[in-house]
């Protein structure tokens, strides 16, 4: 018994014999490629079937908190800490990556300095100096360097805890964003910059005009991987006693016993609002791809 | 002497790139209204030359006047005092650059690239701009590309539209660096076709090519240069046909 059947004609004929009209094309099969799709299947169903049978998962008790008040206001400082934390720390990684782009020696070693230091420190122990620095500096004073101050504040009224969780998070972003921003900018041609300095185009006109917007192209995938890991980053202030999300999640454990359900809890708002943020990602990149393809 | 005033006064220039002396003292003189080509085998310092009257090069001595005005520098006594960056990109607002790889900018449109400099350097109006930049697309004959991308051009439409780029901002004088060397051949006329336009419109132009034919028709003083100095200079009729210096005749020879 034949194990494939014979194409018709395919030998009896040579080709184009009797025209290429007639002369069908069969694409190559992949059985194996069909195999790993069935398999993959199969433990899929398993897996989804285990989560909506299983009654430790406790789907109720998720159901009951998901949406709860108090759940929805931590979600809100989340987003707000994941906010300031960008804003801030990217606002300063801009400044420090053309500090070290700069022509001075002591300027770039400054910048050097400082990303070597704050990427470092492990975030929690910064977090946790920045949440003490009233013990380290009673007072902040404003006023000439070494000289007398104009005002002075108590440290505490303004570093509060949210203060030295935001102050935190954007220091330690910073480091990695002014990494980010200067590979960027280096990847951009010299001769970019040289062309608008031949037009006479204002310096830093050429830097947002003409450099950045092409930076962005080498900066928005590893911009966007750091905005996402500082999302998730922010469950750690939950030390500060900071009510983000995680600490919410196990203040209610705490109180109700219910760990799995809760932890779910957390887990689907971070994977819903990391999908926003990877949306949101995709347009930024689609916005600098602009004039980058034919 | 040239009955017209000179366009650019170049005086006793020098550069060196570290221990490498790139010029050894060049001295140029181009009137108004004229266009110099500069020809001269590879490495002799054509390029530097070109760069150093923008200021995108600093000599190391010697001066750079263009229209009369020192460039990068103000002199004061028998002291040069290095202008402000500010100051050193406003002399070039009036000295346009074409290069050979065009480094047009990708992520702006063919208009936008055109608009750029006089609106931010110029202070022009964003229509005002506009409107010039259409012109001058329509001149060099690429008035249905205003709003493509320069990756969706070819590369002598690319180098059309930064020569259109140089002109938006009305420049005294144009310099061009080997426009058309990164051209395939077919594409070499066209680009050719624009500057020979220009020329005729009594624009100052001073163009380093390889393009010896180009030369011969369009220049009225063709500079030959080597290892860092100009060797020999004059009309192209004289310096083509009958260069007095060996090393013209040895180039010539090879080019030819
Ligand atoms: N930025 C630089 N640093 C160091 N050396 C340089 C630099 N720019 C140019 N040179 C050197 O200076 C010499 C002259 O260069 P230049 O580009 O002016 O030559 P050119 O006449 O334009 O040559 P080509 O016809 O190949 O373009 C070369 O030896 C080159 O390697
Ligand atoms: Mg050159």
């Amino acid at each position: 018994m034949p194990l494939t059947a014979e194409p018709p004609a395919a030998t009896s004929a040579p080709p184009g014999a009797d025209g290429p009209e007639t002369l069908r094309v069969v694409p190559v099969r992949h059985p194996w490629r069909w195999a790993a799709v069935a398999v993959t299947a199969v433990l899929l169903a398993q897996f989804v079937h285990g989560l909506a049978t299983n009654p430790a998962w406790e789907w109720a008790v998720f159901a009951q908190y998901v949406t709860a008040p108090a759940v929805l206001h931590a979600v809100g400082t989340t987003l707000r800490l994941t906010a300031y934390g960008t804003a801030l720390g990217f606002a300063l990684g801009i400044v420090l990556a053309f500090l070290r782009l700069s022509a001075s020696p002591f300027l770039r070693a400054v910048a050097h300095g400082y990303v070597w230091v704050f990427r470092s420190v492990p975030l929690i122990v910064q977090l946790l100096f920045w949440f003490n620095l009233a013990y380290l500096y009673r007072r902040i004073d404003l006023g000439v360097p070494f000289g007398p101050g104009f005002f002075s504040f108590p440290t505490t009224d303004l570093v509060g805890a949210m203060g030295a969780a935001v102050l935190g998070l954007a220091l330690h972003q910073a480091a990695y964003a002014a990494e980010i921003v200067r590979g960027g900018v280096l990847a951009v041609d010299a001769g970019q910059r040289e062309a608008a300095a031949a037009l006479g185009i204002p310096r830093l006109r050429q830097l947002r005009r003409i450099v950045l917007p092409q930076a962005m192209r080498a900066i928005a995938p590893n911009a966007a991987n750091e905005v996402i890991s500082l999302f998730k980053g922010t469950s750690i202030v939950s030390v500060m006693a900071i009510g983000e999300l995680f600490y919410q999640v196990q203040v209610i454990y705490g109180r109700t016993g219910r760990v799995v359900p809760l932890l779910m809890v957390a887990t689907v708002w971070y994977l819903l609002l990391t999908g926003a943020l990877s949306v949101l990602q995709h347009h930024v990149e689609r916005h600098f791809a602009k004039g980058a393809t034919r | 002497m040239s009955p017209q005033p000179a366009m650019v006064e170049v005086r006793a220039v020098h550069k060196s790139f570290g221990p490498l002396d790139v010029l050894k003292g060049v001295d140029l003189r181009v009137a108004a209204g004229e266009v110099t080509v500069v020809i001269g085998p590879s490495g002799s310092g054509k390029s530097t030359l070109l760069r150093t009257l923008n200021h995108l090069e600093k000599v190391d001595s010697g001066t750079v006047a263009v229209d009369g005005t020192l460039i990068g520098y103000r002199r004061s006594g028998d002291r040069l005092y290095e202008l402000r960056e500010r100051e050193i990109l406003r002399q070039r607002t009036r000295i346009g650059f074409v290069f050979q790889d065009f480094h047009l900018f990708p992520h702006l449109t063919v208009v936008e690239n055109l608009t750029e400099a006089p609106v931010s350097a110029l202070g022009r109006s964003r229509k005002a701009a506009t409107a010039t930049a259409l012109a001058l697309l329509d001149r060099v004959g690429l008035a249905d590309k205003a709003d493509a991308y320069p990756r969706q051009l070819s590369g002598g439409q690319q180098q059309r539209v930064a020569i259109a780029r140089a002109l938006a901002l009305e420049p005294k004088l144009l310099l061009f660096d080997e426009p058309t060397s990164a051209l395939d051949p077919e594409l070499v006329g066209e680009v050719l076709d624009v500057i020979k336009d220009l020329a005729r419109r009594g624009t100052t132009m001073i163009v380093v090519t390889h393009e010896i034919g180009f030369a011969r028709e369009v220049a009225d003083t063709v500079v030959f240069m080597a290892d860092g100095r100009i060797v020999e200079q004059g009309p192209p009729g004289q310096l083509l046909d009958a260069p007095r210096e060996a090393r013209t005749r040895a180039f010539l020879a090879k080019v030819l």
